[in-house]
């Protein structure tokens, strides 16, 4: 039997990346000196699994790395080694490390090997550091990574293996079979088979295990390497491995009592997991050892409620189309329609459109998860970079179970992590200056979530040194991004930090200050169909809002008509709708027209110049209607012919058959069946700069 | 006459032989006579009105609602040179697809009319001349025979990649 075994790797990553998760959030959570035996078994239980599953589909270093790992968590659990600081952030690191092999054996590369071993040379010396463990025990670990050569338990040409397995082994779909071919692959092998415990035949069970071993396994592979062989029965039989040169068999028996108890232990809270575990490896054994695979498919976990949620959904939809059907049938039957038919059928319609809804909501629901899966990085983040400063800083999550589409939890990651660093970096000060300035020691950094309208609302707040508006702008000017006489509001001033090119770190580190990241941030966000915005008081701290649509699909549009075409504004972005006055208009530079609203001089844009609609009805602007919308931090008045309808829209990739075409961001299937193009506001402002560019020209 | 005769040498019913017989659906624009293969043909509609897609050439007609998917239609009698091209009851699309880097793209073509399907041996299909600057070969894969009249084989892998309805490169848009 041969089973494919790269079709279970993506699980396997998938699950070990939701390990590796648990592990850092456990790690972080642990406080020197507390040992929370709970926490430090959840970690224990995530890298186990994962050295289970590396080894079981091959991944031989994986597994390696993560046994030296379990190792070290071993003792703390045991309480024979106390959590300090240095052994969670060696701990860290190396989950860092693991991390990279995965991510390295995901996409069927080899992982940098020089940093895999330096991680575990780091885990040995914690290890090392400690002599309340005996020497022996430490031994199959120390000879894990240095080598069978180094270790002293090599030198003996061989071991001598009692393996006495309970009754159940079968039933936990073990084999010794396939142990003992393994093991003569390590060397001469002979088996003594003990016959004695088989029952007559009347009282045989045939799935028990009635029989044992002892076995002489002429080898030069360690401890390490035999044990690994046993590592799924070691918990389920009564095993000895004494080295054959070594007599005294003391030492590894005293090894075996370690170990025994605490696997037990672990297998109440989980017991189905080893089982699993165990038949992967057997499946395993069998088909040979699988290669590394770049599986590209993505899945994603669904609350069981979220699905039942839509089935419920889904009945009622039925429900209604045979009501419908019904209607459809008696009217056939009469050959006629009565009033009361017509009620029926708008009564069924009604149903239809509610289910519609409904059904549709609860679809968006299932690609929902909490934004928690993109807060987790952050405590770790702002803990590794604060050491790294010499700042203490305090982040506080709020409104973590706030849902978004998986998308946008995947792709506003990176401008987050961004953001937080300039935070870090630039906001918060250095503790003697917050103290100088009358603040706490400890910064704080708020991250925030909430649900405003049909938008995600992320606010990133620190209370520190705020941005200082003239560095700013001096700045802008140095680089030639403004000029002198130019008067910019305090927001177009903090909209400046997101130019290409612009930083204000006087020194540029690892964490910030190269100038290539808030134009990136901004651009990232914006692909998601939403917005950052600055507001920043000096000495009080900044805040930084991104705003986000729920979901990547389906966006509240309000559909505008330029001459026989439709458009769809994405609502997110329209401030308000107004017709204008010919008094609220000025001319600038002969060319550009700008109107008064409020105070404020905003440019408009024709939209069928842009677009170069031949039949617009409405050429002169005090005839149509200027829809203001925001775009890039600043105003801009579009004008249009005419407002239609506002709907929600399913967005249609125009790349997907076609190309991205500039200042539209996708396209819409319209009610009547006609395509109509959305439009992207920081587009349309590139392609109306160019049109003006040409026009000059000309 | 080579060519007819060696027609004539290869029993029509010789599927086994080396060289495939490939069907060609065959369309017109202005007169002449194009084919494409029939397995890149996804259906054949009616000229409908399709929403323009601005700031692109004029033979880019728009894009199609195909059944939920917004698809580019191109009017191929622009694009080789016809000025003022009708839209009347015979005028066609052709939707065409192709896979292009693991991804099924589609796109449909405006033309005058279809015709016919046809037969031709790949060792039929002869090269397309060069016709030097003036004359638009992009699209043309080699030609074929019909009896006396010459069909060009449309190339679709060339027309699928073309910077007009396709970004090579996503990321240089800029």
């Amino acid at each position: 039997m041969s089973i494919d075994m790269a079709q279970f790797h993506q699980v396997f990553f998938e699950e070990s990346f939701e390990g590796l998760d648990v592990m850092e959030t456990g790690l972080m959570a642990l406080e020197p000196g507390d040992a929370d035996i709970e926490a430090i078994n959840s970690i224990f239980r995530a890298a186990h699994s994962i050295k289970g599953g590396a080894g079981t589909f091959g991944f031989k270093p994986i597994s390696d790395f993560t046994h030296v790992m379990e190792t070290l968590l071993d003792e703390m659990r045991d309480g024979k080694r106390e959590v300090t600081t240095e052994n969670t952030d060696v701990l860290l690191r190396s989950t860092d490390c693991l991390k990279e092999m995965l991510e390295a054996a995901q996409a069927g590369e080899d992982a940098d090997e020089q940093r895999v071993k330096q991680h575990q040379h780091e885990l040995q010396q914690e290890l090392g550091k400690h002599g309340q463990r005996s020497q022996e025990s430490d031994s199959p670990v120390n000879s894990a990574a240095s080598g069978p050569a180094a270790s002293p338990a090599a030198e003996s040409r061989g071991w001598k293996i009692h393996f006495k397995p309970q009754a159940q082994l079968f039933q936990t779909a073990n084999d010794p079979i396939p142990l003992f071919r393994e093991l003569r692959e390590l060397g001469e092998l002979q088996l003594d088979t003990h016959l004695e415990k088989v029952p007559d035949f009347d009282q045989l069970e045939a799935e028990d295990c009635y029989l044992s071993w002892d076995l002489t396994l002429l080898t030069d592979a360690d401890l390490q390497q035999v044990n690994e062989v046993f590592a799924w029965v070691e918990d389920l039989s009564e095993l000895d491995i004494s080295p054959l040169s070594d007599q005294s068999p003391n030492a590894v028996v005293s090894e075996q009592k370690s170990l025994v108890p605490q696997r037990r232990e672990e297998d109440k809270g989980k017991p189905k997991m080893d089982r699993r575990e165990s038949d992967r490896r057997q499946t395993e054994r069998r088909s040979g050892s699988a290669t590394g695979q770049n599986a590209a498919t993505t899945s994603i976990r669904v609350e069981t409620n979220k699905i039942d949620a839509l089935i419920n959904m889904v009945g009622e939809l039925v429900i209604t189309q045979s009501m419908l059907g019904l209607v459809g049938e008696t009217i056939e039957d009469k050959q006629a329609v009565t009033a009361q038919d017509i009620e029926k059928m708008r009564d069924g319609l009604n149903q239809l459109e509610r289910n519609t809804r409904e059904l549709q909501e609860s679809v968006m629901q299932v690609r929902m998860m909490p934004i928690s899966f993109s807060f987790s990085r952050f405590p770790r983040l702002v803990r590794d970079l604060s050491n790294k400063l010499g700042k203490k800083i305090d982040l506080k999550l709020t409104g973590e179970t706030t849902e978004v589409d998986k998308t946008v939890i995947e792709k506003i990651g990176d401008p987050m992590v961004h953001l937080v660093r300039n935070s870090l970096d630039h906001g918060v000060e250095e503790p003697q200056e917050r103290l100088a300035a009358g603040k706490p020691e400890t910064g704080t950094i708020e991250l925030n979530a909430y649900h405003q309208g049909g938008n995600i609302v992320i606010e990133i707040k620190d209370d520190g040194r705020g941005m200082d508006k003239d560095k700013l702008l001096n700045k802008a000017i140095d680089k030639g991004l403004v000029s002198e006489d130019d008067v910019l509001s305090d927001k177009q001033i903090f909209e400046l930090i997101f130019m290409p090119g612009f930083s204000t770190a006087e020194a540029v580190s690892d964490v910030s200050g190269r100038g290539v990241g808030m134009d990136v941030v901004r651009r990232n966000i914006q692909e998601l169909g939403g917005g950052v915005e600055i507001d920043s008081a000096l000495g009080v701290g900044t805040t930084m809002t991104i705003r986000l649509p729920l979901t990547l699909a389906i966006l509240d549009g309000q559909t505008v008509r330029v001459g026989n075409e439709n458009y769809i504004i994405p609502i997110i972005s329209i401030v308000e709708s107004i017709q204008i006055k010919a008094d609220m208009l000025n001319k600038v530079g002969g060319q550009g027209q700008t109107f008064k609203l409020r105070e404020e001089y905003i440019p408009i844009i024709k939209l069928h110049d842009v677009f170069a609609v031949q039949d617009a009805d409405h050429v002169s602007l005090d005839e149509g209607l200027l829809v203001v919308v925001e775009a890039d931090g600043s105003h801009v008045g579009l004008f249009v012919d005419d407002l239609l309808g506002q709907q929600q829209v399913v967005i249609k990739s125009l790349e997907s058959n076609y190309k991205k075409i500039e200042g539209f961001s996708g396209a819409t299937i319209l009610g009547d069946g006609s395509v109509a193009l959305i439009l992207d506001m920081p587009g349309i402002l590139h392609l109306n700069k160019k049109m003006n560019k040409t026009s000059q020209a000309a | 006459m080579t060519e007819a005769a060696t027609t004539e040498q290869t029993p029509d019913d010789d599927i086994m032989s080396l060289s495939s017989v490939d069907q060609y659906l065959t369309f017109s624009i202005g007169d002449e006579d194009y084919g494409v293969k029939i397995l890149s043909v996804q259906e054949i509609r009616g000229w409908e009105e399709v929403a323009r897609v601005p700031n692109t050439p004029s033979y880019v007609k728009g894009v199609l609602n195909l059944r939920g998917n917004a698809v580019p239609v191109i009017d191929m009698r622009m694009r080789m040179n016809e000025k003022d091209p009708q839209y009347d009851n015979t005028t066609v699309v052709i939707i065409l697809r192709a896979k292009l880097k693991g991804n099924e793209r589609i796109a449909g073509i405006v033309v005058d009319d279809v015709s016919d399907v046809m037969n031709a041996r790949s060792d039929e299909i002869r090269k397309t001349p060069d016709f030097g600057e003036r004359v638009n070969t992009e699209f043309i894969k080699g030609l074929v025979d019909v009896g006396g009249n010459m069909v060009m084989l449309f190339d679709i892998d060339n027309f699928m990649q073309h910077p007009d309805i396709y970004d090579d490169d996503v990321d240089s848009e800029e």
